[in-house]
C-alpha cells in the first residue's frame, strides 16, 4: 500500500524554521515584546540542536573594556581583507555585551574578578562556562508565552508569493506527516552547511568534523530556490583544529597562550600572518614543505593548567579530553597535533549566506535570516547570533505585519509534499543518498578546493566540479526513501548539492585570490583591486546568476536595484 | 566517533532519543538503539541525558581510538565524568557546572 502523509497545516504572525542560537532568541525577542504568535519548526530536539550541543568555549565576540564596537568592526573587516559590511557588524557589535548580559540573567555562568568584572581572554574573548548553553536558551523558550515549538520537524522550502514570504513546508522525521505553516513572517536561522567537502575522517567518523554535520545547508537552498540573493559563498571557513577529534583549539591557543610550531619546534605563525585564513595557510605550507606536523607547543605547561584544560574541553569537546586521557598523552606531556579541516560554509565566522539589510531582512519580503545563515557579518559568533535573532525579531514586531492567512492547503505546497510521498513510494533508485553523499563530497575535495588539493584549485578543475556535481544532482530525481529519517537525508543530499553549485561558481567569480585557503584561485594567485567587492548570486530558472556588489561605508545597501 | 548503547543497563525511559541533535538514537523494543553509529556527531548529549549510565562514549579506531570509554553522571550542578581504560583502569574527572572556565 502507498504511503500517504497526513497533511497539518499551521499558521503563525511568525515562523522560525531552525531552533539553534539565533532562532531561539529571537524567539524570546518575540515573546517578550509582543503578543505576536511563533512557531519554531526545529528538525530535532531543541535542548540540544545545532552548534551549541556540546557546549562552546568562550563568547568570541564581546566589546571588553577599553574596547568599541567600532574597534570590533575594524578587526573584523582586517580579518576578511575587506569583504565584509560594516553596517551589519556594526549593528551586531553594539549588542554584543547586551545579549551577553541577558545569558547571564538565564544562567550562563561568566568568570568574573574580585571586583565583579567579566574575566577577559584577548581583547574580544570573555570566559565562560558554556557547556549547557543551549539547555539554558532552550528552557527559557519553552517556558515563553506564545511560542509553540515543533521538534522533529525538518523544513525543506519556502511559500514564496511574488518575491514575498507566505510560510514554509516540511514534514515529521518520525511519523508520517506533512507540515505546512503560513507565517507573513518568516526568520530563518538553520544555521550554515558542513559535510559538502570530503572530511577529515572519512571513514567510520565521517561525522566528527567540526561543524554540526545535521546544519546541512538547508536555510540556504531553500533561499536561493525562492530567489534571495546571497553573497560570498567563495569565502569558504576553514577552521584549524585538533587532529582527529577536530576540537576547537583557541582555549589553548588563546587560553594558555601556546604558539604554532612545526615538526622542528620552529615557531611559524608569524611568518604567514595571524589572520584567521593565515593561520590555516601557514600550516598548508608548512606540512607541504616537509615541516609537518605541526602543533600547538603545549609541552611542559604545569599540571593545574593542564587539569584546567582536560575540564575546559569536557565543557565544549568531550572526545579531546578522552583523547589526551586515553593513554595519559596529556597536553603537557605532548603538544597537540593541529589540521586544517574540510571547508564549510558559515557565516558566523566569514561573510557567506543571505544578503540582508541592517534588519536582517532578506531580499524576498517578509523573509528574515539570523545567525550563521545570514552573511555579510563575519567573526559574529554566538553573541552575534543572538543580536541578529534580536534585531530581525524587533524589526518584525516594528513592522506588525498583519496575518493574512487562508487555511487552505496551498497548491505549491501540495506539491510538494506528493514530491515527498512519491519519494517515499518509489522503489526505483539505483543508488542511495550516502553513495551520492561521498560521490559529491568527492568531487568537491578534488575539484573545489578540499583537503586534498591543499584548498586549491584552477578554473579547469571548477569546471569540471561544476559538470560532476550537476550530474550527481540529476540522479538525486530517482532516490527513494524507506522512512522518514531517510526522506530527510534525500532533502539534505539536495540540499547540498545546490550548496554545492554556488561555491562553485562563487570561486569561479572571483578571479583573484582574496584569500589564502579560503579562496586560492591557482589561476589567479594574487589580490586584485577590482575585486574589492561582494560577490553576490541570485538563482534564477536553475542558473546562478552572479554579480560583483561594491564595498563602502557610504553605501546603502538597499535591496531595490537587484 | 561514537556511542554504545548497553541493553542490559538501558531502562527505556527514552530521554537520549529526545537531545540527539542528529536524532540518531531511535526505539527499538523498549530500548534505546543508535540507529546510524557512523552518523554520530561525537557531542555527548546523549551520554549526558541517561542517568542510567547506559550510555558509553568512545573514539572510534580511525581516530585513534584504543577502547577507553567514557560516560557521565551529575551531581546537582557537578558531571562527573568517568573514563574507563580496556584494562578496567578508571579516571573520574569532576566538573562543577557553576564554575567558569578558566581559559
Ligand atoms: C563546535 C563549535 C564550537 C563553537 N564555539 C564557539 C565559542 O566558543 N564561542 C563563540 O562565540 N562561538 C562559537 N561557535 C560559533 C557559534 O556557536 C555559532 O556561530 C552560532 O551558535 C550559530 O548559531 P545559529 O543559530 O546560526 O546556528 P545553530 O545554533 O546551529 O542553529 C541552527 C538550528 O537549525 C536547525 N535546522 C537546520 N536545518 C533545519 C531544517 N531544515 N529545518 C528545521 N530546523 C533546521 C538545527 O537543528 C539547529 O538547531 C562554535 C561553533 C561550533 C560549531
Ligand atoms: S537515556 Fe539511557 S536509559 Fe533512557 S533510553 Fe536512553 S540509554 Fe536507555
Ligand atoms: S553523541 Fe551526540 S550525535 Fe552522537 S548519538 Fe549522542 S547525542 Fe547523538
Amino acid at each position: 500500500m502507498s504511503i500517504r502523509l497526513k497533511r497539518e497545516v499551521l499558521t503563525a504572525d511568525v515562523l522560525i524554521i531552525g531552533g539553534g542560537t539565533a532562532g531561539c532568541f529571537a524567539a524570546l525577542t518575540l515573546s517578550e515584546n509582543s503578543e505576536l504568535k511563533v512557531i519554531i519548526a526545529e528538525k530535532a530536539g531543541i535542548r540540544r540542536s545545532g552548534c551549541l550541543a556540546a557546549g562552546v568555549n568562550a563568547i568570541n565576540a564581546y566589546i571588553t573594556e577599553g574596547q568599541t564596537a567600532e574597534d570590533y568592526v575594524d578587526y573584523a573587516m582586517k580579518d576578511a581583507a575587506g569583504i565584509a559590511r560594516e553596517d551589519l557588524l556594526l549593528s551586531a557589535a553594539r549588542r554584543f555585551n547586551k545579549v551577553t548580559a541577558d545569558l547571564e540573567r538565564l544562567g550562563l555562568v561568566i568568570l568574573k574578578d574580585e571586583k565583579g568584572n567579566y574575566v577577559t581572554r584577548g581583547k574580544r574573548n570573555i570566559k565562560i562556562n558554556g557547556e549547557n548553553i543551549k539547555p539554558i536558551l532552550a528552557d527559557a523558550v519553552l517556558q515563553a508565552p506564545n511560542v509553540t515549538v515543533l521538534e522533529h520537524v525538518t523544513i525543506t522550502d519556502l511559500l514564496i508569493d511574488n518575491n514575498e514570504v507566505k510560510g514554509a513546508v516540511g514534514f515529521h522525521m518520525e511519523e508520517h506527516i506533512a507540515y505546512e505553516i503560513q507565517a507573513p513572517a518568516v526568520i530563518v536561522s538553520t544555521g550554515g552547511a558542513a559535510g559538502l567537502y570530503k572530511p577529515n575522517n572519512p571513514g567510520f567518523s565521517r561525522h566528527k568534523m567540526w561543524y554540526p554535520p545535521f546544519n546541512t545547508g538547508a536555510g540556504y537552498a531553500m533561499g536561493m530556490k525562492a530567489g534571495a540573493e546571497m553573497t560570498s559563498f567563495e569565502m569558504r571557513f576553514i577552521a584549524l583544529r585538533c587532529k582527529d577529534t577536530i576540537a576547537p583549539t583557541g582555549t589553548i591557543a588563546q587560553g594558555v597562550r601556546a604558539k604554532q610550531v612545526n615538526s622542528k619546534g620552529e615557531v611559524y605563525e608569524e611568518k604567514y600572518g595571524i589572520t584567521t585564513s593565515e593561520r590555516v595557510y601557514g600550516t598548508v605550507r608548512e606540512n607541504h614543505l616537509g615541516n609537518g606536523p605541526c602543533y600547538l607547543h603545549t609541552e611542559g605547561i604545569d599540571k593545574g593548567t593542564e587539569e584546567d584544560l582536560l575540564k575546559a574541553y569536557l565543557n565544549m569537546a568531550p572526545s579531546q579530553t578522552l583523547k589526551w586521557l586515553q593513554n595519559d598523552r596529556t597536553p603537557g606531556k605532548e603538544d597537540v597535533e593541529i589540521a586544517g579541516t574540510e571547508p564549510y560554509i558559515v557565516g558566523g565566522h566569514t561573510a557567506s549566506g543571505y544578503w540582508i539589510n541592517t534588519n536582517r531582512e532578506t531580499t524576498v519580503k517578509g523573509l528574515y535570516a539570523a545567525g550563521d545563515v545570514a552573511g555579510g557579518c563575519p567573526q559574529k559568533y554566538v553573541t552575534g547570533a543572538l543580536a541578529e535573532g534580536e534585531i530581525a525579531a524587533l524589526d518584525i514586531i516594528k513592522k506588525g505585519r498583519g496575518v493574512e492567512i487562508t487555511d487552505q492547503t496551498s497548491f505549491v505546497a501540495d506539491e510538494k509534499i506528493r514530491e515527498y510521498e512519491s519519494i517515499l513510494n518509489s522503489t526505483e533508485a539505483f543508488f542511495s543518498a550516502e553513495e551520492l553523499e561521498e560521490a559529491m563530497q568527492k568531487v568537491m575535495d578534488e575539484y573545489a578546493g578540499g583537503i586534498s588539493t591543499n584548498y586549491q584549485f584552477n578554473e579547469k578543475q571548477l569546471m569540471l566540479g561544476e559538470e560532476k556535481i550537476v550530474e550527481i544532482t540529476e540522479l538525486t530525481k530517482d532516490l527513494n526513501a524507506s522512512d522518514m529519517h531517510e526522506l530527510m537525508f534525500v532533502y539534505e543530499l539536495k540540499e547540498r548539492l545546490i550548496v554545492c553549485r554556488s561555491v562553485i561558481a562563487h570561486l569561479g567569480f572571483r578571479k583573484e585570490t582574496r584569500w589564502h585557503s579560503f579562496q586560492e584561485n591557482l589561476d589567479f594567485p594574487g589580490p586584485d583591486e577590482k575585486y574589492r567587492k561582494f560577490v553576490n548570486s541570485t538563482l534564477k530558472d536553475g542558473t546562478f546568476i552572479l554579480k560583483l556588489r561594491d564595498i563602502g561605508k557610504e553605501i546603502r545597501y538597499e535591496h531595490t536595484d537587484f | 566517533m561514537s556511542i554504545r548503547i548497553s541493553k542490559e543497563a538501558c531502562v527505556g525511559c527514552l530521554a537520549c532519543t529526545r537531545v540527539c541533535p542528529g536524532s540518531l538514537i531511535k526505539e527499538k523494543d523498549g530500548k534505546a538503539v543508535i540507529k546510524y553509529p557512523r552518523d554520530c556527531w561525537g557531542c555527548a548529549s546523549c551520554v549526558k541525558a541517561c542517568r542510567f549510565g547506559a550510555i558509553d562514549f568512545y573514539l572510534g579506531a580511525d581516530m585513534g581510538g584504543n577502547g577507553t570509554v567514557m560516560n557521565v553522571s551529575a551531581e546537582g550542578a557537578v558531571l562527573l565524568w568517568k573514563i574507563t581504560r580496556p584494562g578496567g583502569a578508571v579516571r573520574i574527572i569532576e566538573v562543577n557546572g557553576k564554575n567558569s572556565n578558566k581559559y
